[in-house]
């Protein structure tokens, strides 16, 4: 095993509340497919009311370069195209497909277990196949990874890096992938490698996942020809340790520079279930239609992790995992750090849902705010070197260009000044707001 | 002791002097000649610089005022939303230019009674954040996130939360119709409009655009766009935007007809009379408007 990494700059230990445990659970009849399912434009709708469509089909187009494509994930007829209140609390367009038993999938889909070793496709093809097959961030950015693999002219990849750091607590979704689908996921590492064009690849993963990080070595030492240039980096369990920039510089040192991408450090960071898909794209055809879902809490009877299609509502996975406990207030999609509460438990699942957090009132319930008190703690669990404090108090006064000079744009939004402050100050609230605002007034003097 | 009193004041009066005189050579040398005018017209007018004029701020507006005045010989379209224009008019010898006076109205009566909370919220108490998050306690994406971000900003301390609907409540005797509000809501809820004759204007007091199912779903007293009130306006005074009817001001008489035929009580008439004597005879920006009720009554 590798020594232990880390990033040097801030960071925060939360308590880890790892649980897991696999089940299926039963499909329901009428499943929602959000047709905005990734950072970017919504993809544009090309089934109508009545239309069969097959499982893996395509039923939205990308629109723009920063878009998606998005595949029916069950068989059955299109009831209606309309609107449903996703995560976010706003009513976004969606496909309603009323399902049939049987899946039936579309022409061209290779639907076997085995598995496939020889990569065929070429690196212009296999970033072709990703974006057909809309793979996109599934961390939960829901960046489409066909535009972060394609590396600009006049940079190089040196390295692949797959982001296996999982460092929100109380999700274990791709623990279980790496454990269950380790041939299939390193397979994935290699499409990258591929991909970008470059032979390092490297595997950031926390060293809480101990068992995980063994049976990686163990498979790779086994297949040594298959799995040449793949290398297991151990990290410290910090938060934010799976941060794109934060992992980039944990393993190579590099910093990404302030307002570039990681491709400026020859880095490309692709998460671990987003590998897995770009393997099923690549070696089956098999368009991104599910992802392992965490469905946990500490209230809830059985916190799971389902293998779920997309489309299937969230409190139906809250029923498979035991129910809904009695005093839950807060119901979270994505982690504790970084997820945001939702408006409503009936919102469907989709790319970017790793995993459905329940958590009681005594855990959710806001602190008393008191007043700062100067104590620095936030500037100092910054991973990015910023200082929190005082880009609360200027976005609270609405001084944008002071938030631009102290550089809010490199916020990345971790929580982790928030989680710090003695003084229950909503910090990151406060700075994603400085941040939208600033971010419209540069885009605006940029287009001018 | 004395001996340094004197070279101190005699130092600093003689430097006082020099410099004075060099002050008053290069004020006299750099005088920038300015109408005098503009220094009264700019007296007449509130000093709050809200900008609700278009223009920077009162002094510009003075100045441009003095300008039309010299060029055109009227202030016609220059108006402050504050001040009576014929203090101005008459300081420039003239008489004041047509200007209808105005004032923010609230389309959203989401109160807490109309559109049921269905939602907790905590966190920084800014609309412009909070519309990020979530669409709203009651559901409705378009309606006040009664966070209070137009409050913030009025200039006049015109608007205030009502604590028991939960929405912005405009003083009519302090609005100025500036329209700072306006700009600040992040729903774009806030509207600048006239303030119609006798100060009775008709309006449509929601901003949902959804279609008419989804705005029943999160809203007792949305607009649904049954354009009911659009086959019964006799000046045509009606359009639909979306799935939202929308009174032009422009054409609008305050007939008050839509807000009679309104099956969801969405059109507000405000200020008029209502036909028993025994009624309160003004509810100046109420909520609701008494005037369905009393009809059907």
């Amino acid at each position: 095993m590798n020594p232990i990494k880390t990033f040097k700059k801030g960071g925060v230990h939360p308590e880890e509340n790892k649980f897991s445990a696999d089940q299926d659970f039963p499909m329901p009849k009428q499943i929602i497919v959000p047709l905005g399912q990734c950072l970017g434009a919504p993809a544009e709708c090309i089934v109508n009311k009545g239309d069969r469509v097959l499982t893996g089909q395509l039923i939205g187009t990308a629109k723009g370069f920063v878009s998606a494509n998005v595949h029916s994930p069950a068989t059955g007829t299109v009831a209606k195209v309309d609107v449903v209140m996703d995560h976010s609390g706003y009513y976004k367009p969606a496909v309603f497909i009323d399902r049939e038993e049987q899946d039936e999938w579309a022409p061209g889909i290779l639907v076997t277990d085995e598995l496939l070793t020889d990569i065929k496709l070429d690196g212009k093809a296999i970033i072709d196949k990703v974006k057909e097959c809309g793979i996109v961030g599934m961390g939960g950015a829901t960046f489409p990874t066909h535009v972060k693999m394609m590396v600009p002219e006049g940079k190089k990849a040196e390295y692949v890096i797959i982001n296996a750091a999982e460092c929100e607590p109380y999700l274990t979704c791709d623990y279980r992938l790496l454990l269950e689908k380790t041939q299939e996921f390193l397979i994935g590492v290699k499409i990258v490698m591929k991909g970008v064009g470059t032979d390092k690849g490297i595997i950031g993963i926390e060293t809480n996942k101990m068992p995980a990080i063994e049976l990686l070595d163990q498979t790779i030492k086994a297949h040594p020809d298959l799995y040449a240039g793949i290398e297991v980096q151990p990290l410290k369990t910090k938060y934010p340790q799976g941060g794109e920039k934060q992992i980039i510089k944990a393993i190579t040192g590099r910093e990404v520079p302030s307002g570039k991408l990681p491709i400026e450090t020859g880095c490309v960071v692709v998460n671990v279930a987003s590998t897995y898909a770009i393997y099923e794209a690549v070696q089956k055809n098999k368009p991104l239609i599910e992802r392992i879902v965490t469905v946990t809490g500490k209230a809830i009877k059985k916190p799971s992790n389902f293998r779920c299609r997309f489309g299937v509502p969230a409190d139906l996975l809250i029923e498979a995992a035991g129910g809904m406990p009695e005093d839950i207030t807060d119901v979270i999609n994505g982690g504790p750090m970084m997820g945001k509460s939702v408006s409503v438990t009936s919102f469907p699942t989709m790319k970017g849902t790793s995993g459905i957090l329940l958590m009681t009132l005594h855990e959710a319930q806001d602190r008393r705010q008191t007043n700062c008190i100067r104590c620095g703690r936030c500037a100092k669990a910054c991973p990015m070197g910023l200082q929190p404090f005082l880009l609360h108090k200027v976005a609270k006064l609405n001084d944008f260009d002071e938030t631009e000079k102290n550089h809010i744009m490199d916020c990345i939004e971790c929580g982790s000044c928030e989680f710090t402050c003695p003084a229950n100050i909503p910090l990151l609230d406060y700075i994603r707001y400085g941040k939208a605002k600033t971010g419209a007034i540069i885009k605006a003097r940029n287009q001018k | 002791m004395s001996n340094t009193l004197l070279i101190s004041l005699v130092v600093l009066g003689v430097l006082g002097a020099v410099l004075a005189v060099v002050l008053y050579i290069v004020a006299q040398r750099f005088k920038v000649e300015e109408n005098p005018l503009i220094d009264e017209a700019e007296a007449c007018l509130p000093g709050a610089n809200c900008g609700g004029c278009g223009f920077a701020g009162c002094r510009a507006l003075a100045e441009a005022c003095v300008k039309q005045a010299a060029e055109k010989g009227n202030i016609d379209g220059l108006a402050c939303p504050g001040t009576d224009m014929n203090k101005v008019a008459a300081v420039l010898g003239l008489t004041a230019g047509v200007f209808e006076p105005k004032i923010a109205v609230v389309r959203c009566n989401g109160s807490c009674k109309n559109s049921p909370a269905k939602v907790h919220y905590e966190g920084a108490d800014i609309c412009a954040f909070a519309s990020t998050l979530y669409a709203g306690k009651g559901g409705c994406s378009k309606g006040c996130m009664g966070l209070g971000d137009c409050v913030k900003k009025c200039n006049f301390g015109a608007l205030h939360i009502d604590p028991e609907t939960g929405l912005p409540v405009v003083d009519p005797d302090k609005c100025v119709g500036c329209g700072v509000c306006a700009r600040t809501c992040p729903r774009g809820i806030i509207e600048i409009r006239p303030r119609g004759k006798k100060d009775r204007r008709v309006y449509v007091c929601c901003s949902n655009t959804d279609k008419g199912a989804l705005v029943v779903k999160n809203c007792s007293v949305g607009c649904i766009g049954c354009q009911k009130c659009l086959k019964e306006c006799p000046f045509e005074a009606i359009e639909m935007r979306g799935n939202l009817a929308y009174i032009d001001p422009a054409k609008c008489k305050a007939c008050g007809k839509c807000a009679k035929v309104c099956p969801r009580g969405a059109i507000h008439a405000i200020n008029f009379p209502a036909p028993k004597p025994e009624a309160p005879a003004e509810t100046p920006e109420a909520p609701k408007v008494e005037l369905e009720k009393t009809v059907t009554a």
